[in-house]
């Protein structure tokens, strides 16, 4: 590859190689502060190439490639680099991580504890956690959850937030604009904007937290609050991996163990400062 | 024609967590998660003392458990089709 950038997200190394030089440029920007890998060396490589060598020049499009590739994992124009580079490192991720649990999930910390937040794409986590992530709490990650199977704490994965549609003016009323990367219109989601965590997220990406709460938001509904049963958790849960079923036993009982110790509540709500209230409200009534 | 007999692995091949009402199973031969509802536990348990057939297994749970006469049978066998076709008992 010509061009190559080495990142670490907490304990996870990256290797994304790229034909060309915009992307990388764009993806160095939104990471600029983030270590390098610790051991230079990167547990996935992502590759951004030519479709097929002289589109580079003609029409170029990104083709997304790795250590692990799906069929449907279709090529993208250019302009949408940066995107496939973040899509690059999702895919690495949720078909290679071998040594964690992975939940499609949100998490923020606080006094040491963690907050889960799963829920279907467009159900709202990811903008939830970023709001909170600026209100006192430590944004984890928006998009995966680390479960360390040995001690049932979670991991930090704070990548650069992807913000979609609606949540990027709620996010731009709250962050300097330094921290954002450039607009992508037209995406196969709509507008995306990615931004970067705050400072305290990235300095403590080492440092995991203990899960204490499991929230299943869905943005847009009139707000309503339910218990949710450890059979349906375990259910949604299980869906919300992308590696279950390749941990095997392991996986089995490190979820069962986050379930037993952890309770969970579903909560419809209309706007994202009604959640953000909600929050705080469950997390009081948690920690008395 | 004479009464399937059916087996179940070994407690030890299946791990189950009670789960609010539910009971989620790994089944390691095949690495696969089930969530089921009573009685299907029930009956994976009844057949931890050997292989047997429906009758044979309407008697081992009568013995722990209340159930009203002739429905039992054809719920037996209705929970062991679902169970078989899940692959956590099969036919001697």
């Amino acid at each position: 590859m010509r061009h190559r950038l080495d990142i670490r997200i907490g304990p996870v190394a990256f290797r994304i190689g790229s034909a060309w030089k915009a992307p990388l440029d764009a993806l160095a920007r939104l990471y600029a502060s983030y270590p390098a890998p610790e051991d230079g060396l990167a547990d996935f490589t992502v590759r951004l190439e030519p479709e097929r060598p002289w589109r580079r020049f003609i029409r170029p499009s990104v083709a997304i490639r790795g250590d692990y590739t799906l069929a449907d994992a279709a090529p993208l124009s250019l302009a949408h680099g940066l995107l496939a580079a973040e899509m690059g490192m999702n895919l690495q991720m949720a078909l290679g991580q071998k040594r964690y649990l992975l939940l499609h999930a949100a998490t923020v910390e606080r006094d040491g504890r963690a907050l889960i937040m799963t829920g279907e794409s467009g159900a709202g986590k990811s903008t939830l956690a970023a709001l909170l992530g600026e209100r006192g709490w430590r944004l984890m990650g928006d998009e995966f959850a680390l479960l360390d199977m040995a001690s049932g704490d979670l991991l930090p994965f704070p990548r650069a937030v992807s913000l979609k549609n609606g949540a990027i003016e709620v996010m731009q009323a709250e962050v300097p604009a330094e921290r954002f990367g450039p607009r992508l219109d037209g995406t196969p989601k709509g507008a995306i904007r990615h931004m970067r965590p705050n400072a305290e997220a990235i300095d403590r990406m080492g440092e995991g937290a203990t899960p204490a709460l499991i929230l299943f938001p869905r943005f847009g509904e009139t707000q309503a609050v339910r218990g949710v049963g450890a059979a349906e958790v375990f259910m949604r849960l299980t869906q919300a991996s992308t590696n279950y079923v390749a941990l095997g036993r392991d996986g089995f009982d490190a979820l069962n163990r986050l379930i037993a110790a952890n309770p969970a509540l579903a909560i419809d709500y209309p706007d994202t400062e009604t959640a953000v209230a909600l929050v705080e409200d469950f997390w009081r009534a948690r920690a008395a | 024609m004479a009464s399937p007999v059916y087996i179940a692995d070994s407690g030890s091949a299946v791990l189950t967590v009670a789960l609010d009402g539910l009971s989620v199973l790994f089944h390691a031969p095949s690495g696969m998660t089930h969530i089921v509802a009573t009685p299907a536990p029930e009956i994976l348990d009844a057949l931890q003392t050997g292989p047997a057939d429906a009758p044979e297994l309407i008697r081992r749970l009568r013995e722990r458990y209340d159930f009203e006469g002739d429905e039992a049978e054809g719920a037996l066998h209705a929970r062991l089709d679902e169970l078989e076709a899940a692959g956590l008992v099969r036919r001697a």
